[in-house]
């Protein structure tokens, strides 16, 4: 079998006549996305944050997805870009130096709107020796910036804020997807991880400053690989907070989960044996954490007491 | 040739085994325009071990459109006796379209997305039941007053009714076709032949006949054909059901002549026997009744064979932008007296130039700062 091709294989020139014509199919775990866009910071950012990432076949995609300038009486003096799924407009246009973020949350919406093959959770979820940590948490609590520690400390990265269960075998179902940091968090990253590689930081989004993390190569290289829920951890960040943890009533796990899931409702029956069966596997524990470098610790503490 | 994936595999499902990675790619996307992948999904899935022969890549898509399908179905269900108790016995509930082939139980419901629920109230009884229903939590969606005005004084029906907690929308009309169209029927005659419903006693839809006609009027009185190739796939199936009913055909042209809706008969008939093969008697579109009967027949046939497709730039030929561009204008001069019309679309086009209301309607909008980001 010949060696798979991945987005950073293909020369600037190569890149940009897919992505300007019959589309750049990029494959993210088990989908394919097939991407068309002649903005300039998706040329530059894509080779660069999913330069590890393999290319799918020209022959099938899950989705086809375009970023492109609106063409309005308004686009002459503040240009826009819209993102369209298949020629579908799903949401407003945005401003044009959002092109990446964009492009981004459009593959997010994708997968929520679409993919109920899954259970879909808005979640971090990371894997060590096999076990998986789910990690919900509501803007501000600091679920991304502990993910982005916790991938370069030993952990895979499954998904930043996708966790997707396979109700088949209540497995997890990795995306290997970049990083989406916002505001002070991307500095704290920067510090914490100084070889981190970054995209193009976008001023101010809807959602703050926002900048998005390279996915770490080994988690891309093993994104293929299930993962068991283990642990659902509740992450607080408070400013120089004590580490302080505790177990969490699974009562209460469950109806947060099911209120962050974007198809608990949809998938009915199924949805609810198999969220069921997360919690009943897993440890549900609360977290609070002011510095980085104890909560890895803690989280690695965490993965060895499991293997053990 | 007009390119279409999508009409071949809805006639012959079968013929969906023979295709190839691209050949899907294709069929899915122009089925998901066509909001008719969980019919998809049904049609393969009901004999043994289809689904199974289908590739990998594929299964995950019509495995997920299955379950929206499957939630709006107990979803909407659940949502007619809601309405139902809204009601409170004062107004009879009567209802349109998806939501009728669901209480009804018809073959037509499975494997359907389903939307608003639509139901048909007298006009005598408007006022009572906006009343009852904004007492249950239904309020208006609209809220410039150019929109409530529109619905209210050309429409057949209410603006959108929306719940304030379920976000579920109800349409209510007072008839099938806008009191501006040049040939309403009465509805009257629709609300006294309607009939109850053997799933869920108390709510009713319209006889069968009423029904086919109501789904035809509708499909080729609309202008904007979105769901155009799933409303004629509606009526091929209302067809195939009904059509081994005794009388059903008599019943059909007798009551497509009371309520002045023989056009979209014809041409309901005539589409659904060229795209999807519906079998009726012969003698409905010969003879006396020959199909074409004149030029306009045989340029509506023209521009419906293009409209009726998947929305999907892969679909179609290079007439369809200007046979869904003429449809479209179609639809509004069938809606609106032309002086009407012209104010209308004008208005339309301002408000997409300039992303504006009129002043008015600015100032309401700030007093009342509710969301409305329906695209």
């Amino acid at each position: 079998m010949s060696q798979t091709l991945r987005v950073g294989d293909l020369s600037h020139k190569e890149l940009r006549q897919q992505l300007r014509n019959q589309g750049l199919p990029v494959r993210t775990g088990p989908l394919v996305f097939s991407i068309r866009s002649d903005e300039p910071e998706i040329e530059s950012n894509l080779p660069l944050l999913y330069a590890d990432t393999p290319l799918g076949s020209s022959d099938f995609a899950d989705f086809h997805i375009e970023v492109r300038r609106v063409r309005s009486l308004r686009g002459w003096v503040k240009p826009q870009i819209e993102f369209l799924q298949d020629n579908r407009s799903p949401f407003q246009p945005l401003p044009r130096a959002e092109s990446f973020a964009v492009l981004e949350w459009g593959m997010n919406w994708c997968i929520a709107n679409y993919c109920h093959q899954y259970l879909m959770i808005h979640a971090a979820v990371i894997e060590r020796n096999g076990f998986a940590a789910i990690l919900p948490g509501s803007p501000g609590s600091g679920k991304s910036t502990l993910c982005a520690a916790l991938i370069h400390s030993g952990w895979r990265l499954c998904s930043d804020e996708l966790t997707l269960i396979d109700p088949r075998d209540a497995s997890i179902v990795a995306l290997a997807r970049p990083v989406s940091l916002k505001d002070a968090s991307i500095e704290v990253i920067r510090n914490f991880v100084p070889s981190a590689v970054f995209g193009t930081e976008i001023p101010d989004t809807k959602k703050g400053r926002v900048s998005h993390l390279k996915p770490p190569t080994s988690s891309v290289a093993a994104v293929g690989m299930r993962a068991k829920p283990r642990w659902i951890v509740f992450p607080q960040w408070g400013k120089d907070a004590d580490l302080e943890s505790g177990s969490h009533p699974k009562s209460h796990a469950f109806i947060q989960l099911a209120e962050n899931a974007f198809n608990y409702s949809m998938l009915g029956e199924t949805g609810f044996e198999l969220l069921g069966r997360v919690i009943d596997q897993s440890d549900s524990l609360s977290f609070r954490y002011g510095h980085l470098p104890e909560a890895t610790a803690w989280f690695n503490r965490l993965a060895d007491e499991a293997a053990s | 040739m007009i390119r279409d994936a999508v009409l071949p595999i809805i006639r012959d499902p079968q013929s969906a085994l023979t295709l190839d990675l691209p050949g899907w790619d294709i069929l899915l996307r122009e089925t998901r325009a066509a909001n008719l992948m969980a019919r998809l999904a049904k049609d393969l899935a009901e004999t043994d071990g289809r689904f199974e022969r289908l590739p990998a890549e594929v299964r995950p898509h019509l495995l997920a459109a299955q379950r929206i399908a499957q939630r709006q179905y107990i979803a909407t269900l659940a949502e007619i006796e809601r309405v139902q108790e809204a009601l409170e016995g004062n107004v009879r509930l009567v209802l349109l379209k998806g939501a009728a082939y669901l209480a009804a139980d018809l073959p037509v419901a499975r494997g359907r997305i389903f939307g608003d629920i639509d139901l048909l109230v007298p006009r005598a009884q408007l006022v009572e039941t906006e009343a009852l229903l904004l007492k249950h939590g239904w309020i208006s969606a609209h809220h410039n007053t150019y929109d409530q005005r529109y619905y209210r004084e050309w429409m057949h029906e209410l603006p959108p009714l929306q719940h304030v907690m379920r976000q579920s929308t109800l349409d209510v009309h007072h008839n099938i076709l806008p009191s501006t169209s040049r040939h309403p029927p009465d509805p009257e005659l629709l609300l006294q032949a309607a009939v109850e419903t053997p799933r869920l006693p108390g709510v009713f839809v319209l006889a069968p006949a009423d029904m086919v006609l109501h789904s035809a009027s509708h499909l080729f009185h609309e202008g904007e054909l979105d769901n155009g190739l799933r409303d004629l796939v509606d009526l091929d199936g209302l067809l195939r059901h009904f059509g081994n009913r005794a009388n059903f055909w008599d019943e059909l042209t007798e009551r497509a002549n009371a309520l002045h809706l023989e056009q979209p008969m014809r041409y309901a008939l005539r589409m659904c026997q060229l795209l999807l093969g519906t079998p009726f008697p012969a003698s409905l579109l010969t003879d006396d009744a020959h199909w074409p009967a004149d030029f306009r027949e045989r340029l509506l046939e023209q521009l419906y064979s293009r409209g009726l497709r998947p929305n999907h730039a892969l679909a179609g030929d290079r007439w369809t932008p200007l046979a869904r561009w003429l449809l479209y204008v179609r639809g509004h001069w069938l809606r609106m007296p032309p002086h009407l019309l012209t104010a209308h679309l004008l208005r339309k086009a301002w408000r997409s130039l300039t992303g504006l209301e009129s002043e008015e309607d600015e100032a309401q909008t700030h007093a009342k700062p509710l969301p409305t980001d329906k695209g």
